[in-house]
């Protein structure tokens, strides 16, 4: 598959050498590409998953301490005999301090300012929160559910955005690929137009020719990705490595699941398949336009 | 598909052929060849022989006039139906035509390679083959490497490797003695006695004189009419004519067989 016997001496051609080297590139910049998609991917389902399945409920103060303890105490009961609602725990006046702290200052460990309630709760992925928010504000009126969807549907859609990118990314160096291949492909019909002459003279098809092209293409393609796929490895390697380094609670482990490793094993696929098929087609269309 | 064809391999009416933008260099080109017949294309250097081989191995078009290969019109033949006829033709190419990165061996063997036969049948009739012209040593070596005599023996080889029904050469004689022109002549009467239909273009006019057999004699792109030539080799002779020329084409038609 590396080195297919070609009636054409196309192995020789120095306009087919920078093919390897071409496509190298493009698949470590794919392969980069890729991962940074896989990598966003999990994280997104990460949040998805951690965030659907909690709420906060927030009972504003009045300040009126046994008032607040009542409203809470009402919220309690509700979201507790609600269905779906796996946990509903008061967040401590010490907890909900230190939370403001950063906003309001020390005053609020002294007590000195009223704070709200906060209710943590953790819910079945199933639940219908606006279903629970109407329950919820038939008992205490002025209690808020913050479901965290707003912020979260934000983050993912600035992840999905990247995504596309990426992927318009990838399109586009296919797209640059297949082009190479072209001109490669063209050079070389209109280098080798003699020896294309004898084959079709002693009976070749247009097929036959194409078929060597397509070929010595693929066999390019596999080389040149087999090296980016050997350099993106250690790249990716390094950058996982300083990520965990850096941020280490910020980000889910790097691991891949075995549909990324085999999204990695694509590419080199990916690659020969465009090179072959460019080849093919692009000779195919030349010849049939000679007379 | 004899039938088909009528007993005829090839048949030109009326045929003209022009280069680009240049002067007709064939006129008025008419003739058949019976299956299994033996004939010389002969005239002077210059006169359309080579051209008219071309047209016949399907390396050009005819700018007007109508071409029947083996029963088929060539202008309404689609181009991929185009190979399946070529590969009933043998080509001696006046250079030979060799690909040069290849080995003997590949080169006799590209005309089976590419009509898509096993890879071990391609080995047993090319090494046969190739002995067969005195080549058994020479199977790997590249044709630069080759003598013109070895050269010519493998483009021969790689010419009729295929069984072609129809064998074109182009000035085979053209660089090799008189004693190795007559060896290959007698090559190319074997291949006839098997049933290939063979033309063989040159202006070896000794040549012809000694082997016989018909003649197609070209002068300045077209025929010139040439009584008494027939039945040699028990073929019968060539439909050759000047077709409707004007007498001024005649005169100079005749003016060349004078020369
Ligand atoms: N490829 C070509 N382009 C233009 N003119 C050509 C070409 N080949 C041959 N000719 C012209 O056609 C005429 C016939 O040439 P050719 O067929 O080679 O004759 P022969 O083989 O009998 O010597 C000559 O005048 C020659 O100059
Ligand atoms: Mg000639």
């Amino acid at each position: 598959m590396l080195n297919p016997r070609t009636d054409l001496p196309l192995d020789r051609d120095s306009h087919g050498r920078f093919l390897p080297w071409i496509i190298a590139f493009v698949v470590f910049l794919a392969s980069l590409a890729l991962a940074g998609t896989l990598f966003l991917d999990s994280l997104a389902a990460g949040w998805e998953r951690g965030v659907s399945a909690t709420l906060s409920v927030q009972i504003p103060a009045s300040g009126d301490e046994a008032d607040d303890d009542r409203r809470t105490d009402a919220a309690l009961i509700g979201l507790r005999s609600a269905p779906g609602v796996v946990r509903a725990d008061l967040v401590s006046a010490e907890r909900v301090a230190a939370l403001l702290e950063p906003w309001l200052g020390p005053a609020t460990a002294a007590g000195d300012l009223p704070l709200p309630r906060l209710i943590d709760v953790e819910i079945d992925d199933d639940v219908e929160v606006a279903e629970l928010t109407r329950a919820l504000q038939a008992r205490v009126p002025d209690a808020t559910i913050d479901d965290h969807r707003v912020w979260l549907d934000r983050l993912v859609r600035l992840v999905r955005a990247i995504e596309l990118l990426a992927g318009a990314t990838l399109a586009l160096m296919s797209a640059a690929t297949a082009g190479t291949v072209v001109f490669a492909t063209r050079t070389g019909l209109a280098v080798h137009q003699d020896v294309i002459e004898v084959l079709h003279l002693i009976g070749a098809q247009d097929a036959y020719i194409a078929r060597q092209f397509a070929r010595r293409a693929q066999a390019h393609a596999i080389r040149g990705a087999a090296v980016g796929l050997a350099l993106a490895v250690p790249t990716l390697g390094a950058i996982g490595y300083l990520a965990t380094r850096l941020e280490p609670e910020l980000l889910p482990e790097l691991s891949l699941s075995p549909i990324g490793w085999s999204a990695f094993l694509v590419l080199p696929l990916a690659a020969a398949a465009i090179a072959a098929v460019t080849a093919r087609l692009t000779v195919i269309r030349s010849l049939a336009r000679m007379p | 598909m004899p039938h088909e064809e009528n007993g005829r391999v090839i048949e030109f009416e009326n045929v003209g052929l022009r280069y680009g933008l240049g002067p007709e260099v064939l006129q008025d080109v008419t003739f058949s060849l019976p299956a299994g017949s033996f004939h010389f294309l002969v005239g002077p250097s210059g006169a359309g022989k080579s051209s008219l081989l071309r047209l016949m191995y399907l390396a050009l078009k005819p700018s007007r006039g109508l071409i029947t290969l083996f029963g088929r019109d060539i202008a309404t033949t689609p181009r991929r139906a185009l190979p399946a006829l070529r590969r009933r033709i043998g080509v001696v190419f006046q250079d030979f035509r060799l690909l040069n990165h290849l080995s003997a061996f590949d080169n006799v063997a590209l005309p089976l390679r590419v009509a898509g036969n096993r890879e071990d049948d391609v080995r047993k009739h090319v090494i046969e083959l190739l002995s067969w012209v005195g080549l058994k040593d020479h199977v790997g070596a590249r044709p630069p490497t080759l003598s013109g005599g070895q050269q010519q023996k493998v483009a021969i080889a790689r010419a009729v490797i295929g069984r072609p029904r129809l064998l074109l050469a182009d000035e085979p004689t053209g660089n090799i003695d008189d004693k190795m022109a007559f060896r290959l002549m007698h090559l190319f009467e074997e291949l006839n006695k098997l049933g290939t239909t063979v033309v063989i273009a040159t202006h070896n006019e000794a040549l012809v004189a000694r082997v016989g057999h018909g003649c197609l004699r070209l002068d300045q792109g077209h025929f010139a009419a040439e009584p008494g030539i027939e039945g040699v080799s028990g073929s019968p002779a060539p439909v050759g004519r000047t077709a409707g020329g004007t007498r001024d084409r005649l005169l100079r038609s005749s003016a060349g067989d004078a020369a």
